[in-house]
């Protein structure tokens, strides 16, 4: 393979966008940013491949005009995918896996104020025997929280210090939006949003954007002295059914993860909206103690939809280019109560690869 | 180390009707996909990864159906990527398809595309108001007959060009037994007596609005060695170009974005003459005046001579050029997978498989689409020989 590294990295998110459904303003500063970030610019961009979806925007090809933020002619060599932005990296990373290209720019983007979330998401049920009934997100988590809490697997303690940990965590992070020194009793103290869950145990409904830069060998060494490299990227999927899958268990995710190859990791930027869904997710990946996880927050302080796996991507690289860890671990999930999954790994040092 | 050569080793198509209310959205894919396997001599088991595309949501009404889909796909446990690229999704996801075995990633690749319309309505999915976004209120037929309009202005194509293209991608379909549309009798005078709907487009001149799904396996070269298939349909090139809706220099007619990508294609695949060197093609017409201004865009001719051509009877069945053998998307049109049909059609011709439509010797063949308002373009040549470059 082609020692692939994350080289440049930004993001805006806010509790609601006053402007149009796609986000598409905060894009352009996005892409500035990137551009100053690596000292690049479009013509320097050999790939590019975004993330969102149209039922969020609430209109058909959303993505459309999110072209125009690339800038105009010459026509770009660019790709989309209605998944959250971490699969258009991967997509990114392949295409430069191919030997065609050598340089990636991938952008997510969604406006989830613009309507009722929890009953949007409702609408990736199986439509013709799930749907109907309109289980929206947080009644789903609830039973995932409820159905770990009763086989004994974590209790709202644990919930609340994932909790409390991300909203201290997230005090310093200028783009989250819940946030600020939480104790566990802080959290427990708070009344019940759909037992077993409180209000904090969900990620806050965010608008935002982001954007991330990725390179080959050489290429990423000219663009940042302490390039994050992907040493590992696999994702899987599950079967949508609740009854099909343990929901307390993540198995796409300790699949993808032992591919990936998680030994080593020293951080972890799980992307885990509801509290319980941490707990999950780090048993899937078998992560020790001591393993620093969710630095920035996480998902439970600023969810953009569409961006907020590849946050987490561009929150762990950014650890590495700070010399804050030396092998990080992102994560990103979409679909109904971690149905789908992808685990990358990055290196300050290239590893066998 | 580089790039690991890749082909099609199985297709699988829907018949492609205005309804397939006999089935659900899981059961019409799994049409496809089924022969598709079967075409190939595989099970799931072998199938590595899968990737799925398909036009707006919209239009089923289910946000990212793939996740509802994955199960029946075969893909629990396996990676599985969602393409949405507007018009041009079916070929832009054969495209990822290709790029996860050509980049040493994956064996066996199962890709599909589909759209299910009588789920909904598209011009409906596709005319929803949105804030600070000039509408257009037009419908596709209305955005682009000011396109053709100029087309014809520009080259001074005589005004049956059209109905030529027409009645020509309409004779072909009766040769496909997969084809939506079967109008037995089309012919030039027929076509232009039809009903003129957005001048100079007439009715016979439109695609139809379609339920269907296509699909097909790509594999290494050493997975293509493993298996039964002597066959194959190996990918010399891959391309895709996107330009922005609203920059004020665009040309819609001869769009940038098409030339750049096919002058890519070309290069990338060892071409220097395309016309000829290429035996068949399998280009996204969704209004017949399309064939002429592809065959430009893409270069088979100068720019003004495309028209010239068609009306030559080159791009008819045993033509010079025969495009859209399979009666085209004027003749089937599943929005999501009409991009992937014209791939698959094209690997169809080099393996040989087209049946009545087939082009005797057909060696290399160009699959293309494209979408939105002619900005999205993805295209790809495969070829009998494996390829050298």
């Amino acid at each position: 393979m082609r020692d692939v590294a994350v080289v440049g990295f930004s993001q805006r998110q806010m509790k609601e966008l006053d402007g149009s459904p796609t986000c598409l303003e905060i894009l352009v500063p996005i892409i500035a940013d990137l551009y100053e970030q690596t000292g690049w610019t479009k013509s320097d961009i050999d790939f590019w491949c975004s993330g969102s979806s149209d039922y969020l925007a609430g209109r058909s090809f959303s993505f459309v005009s999110a072209v125009d933020a690339i800038g105009t002619l010459p026509p770009v060599m660019e790709s989309h995918v209605e998944m959250d932005a971490a699969w258009a990296l991967y997509e990114a990373w392949i295409k430069i896996q191919t030997g065609e290209v050598d340089t990636a720019l991938v952008y997510g983007f969604g406006k989830s104020s613009a309507g009722i979330l929890r009953r949007i998401l409702a609408l990736q049920l199986d439509p013709y025997t799930t749907q109907p009934l309109w289980p929206d997100t947080i009644s789903l988590a609830g039973i995932q929280a409820r159905e770990g809490i009763e086989k004994g697997l974590w209790d709202e303690k644990a919930m609340a210090e994932v909790v409390a940990r991300s909203m201290s965590d997230a005090a310093s992070n200028e783009w989250a939006i819940r946030k600020g020194t939480t104790s566990i009793d802080d959290v427990l103290g708070q009344p019940l949003y759909a037992d077993p869950l409180r209000r904090w145990d969900c990620a806050p409904v965010s608008d935002g954007a982001a954007g991330i830069v990725i390179a080959a060998g050489d290429k990423a060494r000219q663009a940042r002295q302490r390039p994050a490299w992907i040493t590992g990227i696999e994702h899987r999927i599950e079967p949508i059914a609740l009854n099909a899958r343990d929901l307390t268990v993540s198995s796409g995710t300790a699949s993808a993860g032992a591919a990936a190859g998680v030994d080593g990791v020293d951080l972890a930027e799980l992307h885990a909206p509801f509290s319980h869904q941490e707990l999950i997710l780090r048993e899937a990946l078998g992560l020790p103690g001591d393993v620093t996880v969710n630095p920035s927050g996480g998902a439970l302080t600023a969810n953009p939809m569409f961006t907020a796996g590849l946050n987490r991507i561009g929150e762990a690289a950014s650890r590495i280019w700070a010399g804050e860890s030396d092998k990080a671990l992102a994560h990103a999930t979409s679909g109904p109560v971690l149905q789908q999954n992808l685990v990358c790994t990055l290196e300050a040092t290239k590893g066998d690869r | 180390m580089g790039k690991v050569p890749a082909a099609v080793i199985g297709v699988g198509q829907t018949h492609y009707r205005a309804k397939r209310e006999d089935v659900s959205i899981a059961g019409l894919l799994r049409e496809a996909v089924d022969r598709a396997l079967e075409d190939a001599g595989v099970t799931f088991d072998d199938i590595d990864a899968v990737v799925v595309g398909k036009a707006p949501d919209l239009f089923e009404g289910v946000m990212m159906p793939e996740l509802y889909l994955a199960d029946a796909l075969g893909a629990a446990g396996k990676p599985l990527l969602r393409v949405h690229t507007a018009g041009s999704v079916g070929g832009s996801t054969a495209i990822v398809a290709a790029s996860l075995v050509q980049a040493g990633v994956h064996e066996r690749v199962l890709t599909v595309a589909f759209e299910k319309q009588s789920e909904s309505n598209a011009m409906w999915a596709l005319s929803i108001p949105v804030p600070f976004i000039m509408p257009v209120h037009a419908g596709a037929g209305g955005y682009f007959a000011p396109h053709v309009r100029s087309y014809i202005r520009r080259s001074g194509a005589p005004t049956h060009i059209g109905a030529m293209v027409a009645a020509k991608d309409r004779q072909n379909a009766l040769k496909n037994p997969y084809a939506h549309l079967r109008n037995e009798g089309t012919t030039v005078e027929s076509v232009l007596a039809s009903q003129m709907l957005w001048d100079p487009i007439r009715y016979d001149e439109t695609c139809p609005s379609s339920d269907g799904a296509c699909a097909m396996v790509i594999a290494s070269e050493s997975a293509v060695a493993a298996s039964g298939v002597t066959n194959p349909a190996w990918i010399h090139g891959t391309q895709m170009r996107s330009e922005p809706t609203t920059a004020s220099e665009r040309d819609q007619v001869n769009p940038q974005a098409g030339r750049a990508a096919s002058a890519a294609l070309w290069k990338q695949a060892g071409i220097t003459n395309p016309i000829d060197e290429i035996d068949c093609a399998e280009i996204y017409v969704p209004f017949s005046w399309f064939e002429p201004m592809w065959l430009e865009n893409l270069g088979f001719t100068p720019e003004g001579d495309g028209w010239k051509l068609t009306e030559a009877g080159d791009t008819a069945l045993g033509g010079r050029l025969p495009v859209n053998m399979s009666g085209g998307v004027l003749s089937s049109n599943p929005i999501g997978a009409s991009g992937m049909i014209r791939f698959a059609e094209a690997s169809l011709q080099v393996m040989g498989e087209a049946g009545e439509h087939q082009v005797d010797g057909a060696r290399k063949a160009l699959g293309h689409a494209y979408g939105g308002g002619s900005q999205f373009f993805a295209m790809w040549v495969v070829g009998a020989d494996k390829p050298t470059n």
